[in-house]
């Protein structure tokens, strides 16, 4: 905490008056037991078919000591001693929570009105640590990050360790691995948004139109020229990017708000054409029956296979189950994410990449530097355009069935949530971004109805806490000393004199 | 090819520019030599900024003709530009904030297609500042360094001419006779030339060879430094009150 902050915190617990502060509470337990002496003190019962009056005075005390507590417990979070409160609120929950009460209200009474207390220390609490100056926070942020970035090169490998072992451990079911499938489509979706949102810094909100483009021309080739999966990937790809570079082209010149409208009607014209185009794409109805990759050209996943053909069983005289495929498709999608991981990794050292993270940064500086803006807009937005196309055409093989609605706006808003929240241009933020966005709602499936509120209120949370992503930490990329730990360079470099 | 000291390294003849319908750049006439430090003066909005851009081409040019070196630069882009050997450290130094202060040396050898290792040892010759910062994020610098990193940035290109905007600009003054300073010894001992805008008229004008007096998009007078300096009308209009 820097000084003036701590003389503003002191002072106001100074200025806190207690006898004002008691006289307010208990004029709140006054009210409270004027109000409930005649409503709850006082209940006219039938005995033996005779109204008498019972009292239940024991009943109007507690509430009103317990309004008295709880009004006293608001002021004083207000007056600077949110700490205390928050502890006494927080004890006074668990203590609703166990304690026998004369009547069930008063329960609810009780632990109600200390939730409510200790929410209002919370708030006093980030309020106080809110008037750190901006630069103050982030720089205390940075210094989290940085020293998180040093974890990361022990917690990359090991997660990517994690991965590939996943299929082999026991509790790995169909179910484990399709949810390792889905999260790793996210984060290879993620990871390719990356290089446009987090590198480039162009807000894209159509992302999914690659994805679609992809999907559907994976889907295509396949169907109308039996293409196998092995040759349609990098032609996808290549489609992909193509439409990358079409959009690019015109609307790369707009800025900042303009970019993003343009991005995010492109996204709908692509679905829409989708939609529409049914004769080609068949419209609505989608495409159903798309041709499941092999493994590699040559066995098959299947329990039979065609005359000609080995199975992957077969080849590996394994017992036939269905769980192969899924292992398979587990695998390559992961490669599929561990390289545009590794591209991305690369690019950010070559001059490429840090024209990229230039432009994001400042794009008048870029122009002065002499940096042609237009070609590496569209190098990043083609690129990123690829991978896109990359991972639609491995959702088309998984799934085996596409259609328009799977390509919607809501995807690109998920995928650039993920990005945005993950800290944008941070890699290991979009994996633990995909983790909370995709997985935990996932896990959490029985509580359908509230997974879009949860969904909303986390991000709302995230935001508030750290605009810029969880991990907005930029590592360098380039060092005079390297192998220097990020923390110990951060902590020089924030001892400047 | 070598050029020799007073040659006309930098011409500019009829320049107008435009934004939009806005004309900021209203006929500009005017030579850089090689070897000089060139100064322009003039007030808030005078179109200096406009005329530094216009010569790395952002914008271009409407009419008139620029001529660097020999060749007609007024409708190169300004990658094409910034490879010519023209380079500049931007109004406001535009520093980029989040990167090392080696990143952003090395963004500004980004259009030189060979190793920038001299440049580098050159730059960190002329500031040994940013060579112990060299790992420092580039907006934790203090406001004098972003000047040094700025100045130091451009020169990453292996220019000829160095393109100064207000390098004064918000800094205290004995950071700005350090940067002053700096300035002469790259003119002096590394035979750069360089042409630069600045509100501190009392100090560019001392520093410069010859200077340009820049009102509302047109150039009005012109002379050697100290002549402006002792010149009545500049006295009023930009020195008084003053340092
Ligand atoms: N990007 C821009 N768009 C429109 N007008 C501009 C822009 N930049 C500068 N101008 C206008 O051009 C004129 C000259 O500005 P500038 O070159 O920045 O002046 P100076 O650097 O001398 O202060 C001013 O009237 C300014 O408002
Ligand atoms: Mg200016």
């Amino acid at each position: 905490m820097n000084p003036t902050t701590a003389v503003t915190a002191t002072s106001r617990v100074q200025t806190l008056d207690w006898s004002a502060a008691l006289k307010d509470a208990g004029l709140a337990g006054l009210v409270a037991l004027l109000l409930t002496l005649p409503l709850v003190g006082l209940r006219t019962i039938e005995v033996q078919s005779r109204l008498t009056v019972e009292p239940h005075l024991a009943e109007v005390a507690l509430t009103a000591l317990l309004v008295f507590l709880g009004r006293l417990g608001l002021t004083l979070a207000a007056a600077g001693l949110a700490r205390p409160v928050l502890a006494a609120a927080t004890l006074a929950l668990a203590a609703g929570w166990v304690l026998p009460f004369p009547t069930e209200a008063l329960r609810v009474l009780m632990v109600i009105g200390a939730l409510v207390v200790a929410l209002r220390a919370l708030w006093a609490l980030h309020r106080r640590h809110d008037r750190l100056s901006q630069q103050e926070r982030d720089r205390r942020m940075d210094h989290l990050g940085a020293r998180f970035q040093d974890a990361t090169r022990l917690i990359g490998p090991a997660a990517v360790m994690l991965a590939v072992a996943l299929p082999f451990l026991p509790f790995a079911d169909r179910a484990t691995l399709d949810l390792g499938i889905l999260l790793l489509t996210y984060i290879m979706l993620g990871w390719g948004l990356n290089i446009v949102v987090g590198l480039a810094g162009l807000l894209d909100l159509g992302y999914v139109a690659f994805y679609a483009v992809g999907a559907y021309s994976y889907a295509l080739l396949a169907q109308t020229f039996g293409f196998s999966f092995w040759l349609c990937l990098p032609l996808a790809g290549l489609l992909a990017s193509f439409a990358g570079v079409m959009l690019g082209f015109p609307v790369l010149r707009l800025r900042g708000d303009y970019f993003a409208i343009v991005t995010l009607g492109f996204g709908e014209i692509v679905r829409i054409i989708l939609l529409n185009w049914a004769n080609f794409t068949g419209g609505p109805n989608g495409i159903a029956g798309i041709p499941r990759p092999s493994f590699f050209g040559i066995a098959d996943f299947t329990a039979a296979p065609e005359p000609g053909r080995l199975a992957f069983h077969q080849l590996f005289g394994l017992q036939y189950t269905p769980l192969h495929r899924i292992i398979f498709l587990y695998y390559l999608i992961l490669a599929l994410a561990l390289l545009v991981n590794l591209f991305t990794l690369r690019i950010r050292r070559l001059p490429l990449g840090r024209a990229w993270e230039a432009l994001r940064e400042d794009d008048i500086a870029c122009t002065a530097l002499g940096i042609n803006r237009t070609t590496i807009k569209l190098a990043a937005f083609a690129i990123a355009a690829m991978f896109g196309g990359i991972a639609g055409s491995f959702f088309a093989t998984r799934q085996g069935f596409i259609s328009p609605e799977s390509f919607s706006f809501i995807e690109s808003a998920i995928i650039l949530a993920i990005v945005v929240l993950g800290g944008m241009g941070s890699q290991i933020g979009v994996v633990i971004a995909t983790l909370l966005v995709i997985g935990l709602p996932e896990v959490f499936r029985d509580l359908a109805q509230y997974r879009m509120l949860t969904f909303g209120a986390g991000m709302v949370l995230i935001m508030l806490w750290r605009p810029r992503g969880l991990l907005a930490h930029r590592e360098p990329t380039l060092l005079l000393h390297p192998r220097q730990s990020a923390f110990r360079r951060q902590a020089e470099a924030g001892g400047r004199p | 090819m070598d050029r020799a000291a007073g040659d006309p390294m930098l011409t500019m003849t009829g320049v107008h520019t435009f934004y939009g319908a806005i004309e900021a750049l209203k006929g500009i006439d005017l030579t850089v030599a090689t070897g000089e430090i060139v100064t322009l003066i003039g007030a808030n909005g005078a179109g200096k900024s406009t005329l530094l851009m216009t010569l790395c081409g952002a914008p271009q040019a409407r009419y008139g003709r620029i001529v660097f070196e020999g060749e007609d630069i007024t409708r190169l882009p300004t990658c094409q530009i910034v490879r010519r050997g023209i380079a500049q450290s931007p109004e406001g130094r535009r520093i980029f904030p989040r990167m090392t202060v080696l990143e952003n040396l090395q963004l500004g050898a980004i259009t030189a297609p060979a190793s920038y290792a001299e440049e580098l040892e050159r730059v960190f010759l002329l500031f040994p500042r940013l060579k112990e910062r060299s790992a420092q994020r580039g907006g934790t610098l203090s406001g004098g360094e972003q000047q040094m990193l700025a100045i130091g940035r451009a020169l990453m290109s292996r220019p000829r001419l160095l393109l100064l905007d207000e390098p004064s600009l918000g800094l205290a003054p004995l950071v700005i006779r350090q940067i002053f300073q700096v300035i002469r010894d790259i003119n002096r001992d590394h035979g750069m030339t360089v042409f630069m805008v600045e509100q501190n008229a009392h100090r560019a004008l001392r520093l410069a060879h010859r200077a340009y007096v820049m009102v509302n998009g047109l150039i009005t007078l012109t002379g050697t430094g100290a002549g402006l300096l002792a010149n009545p009308e500049v006295r009023a209009a930009y020195l008084e009150g003053g340092h």
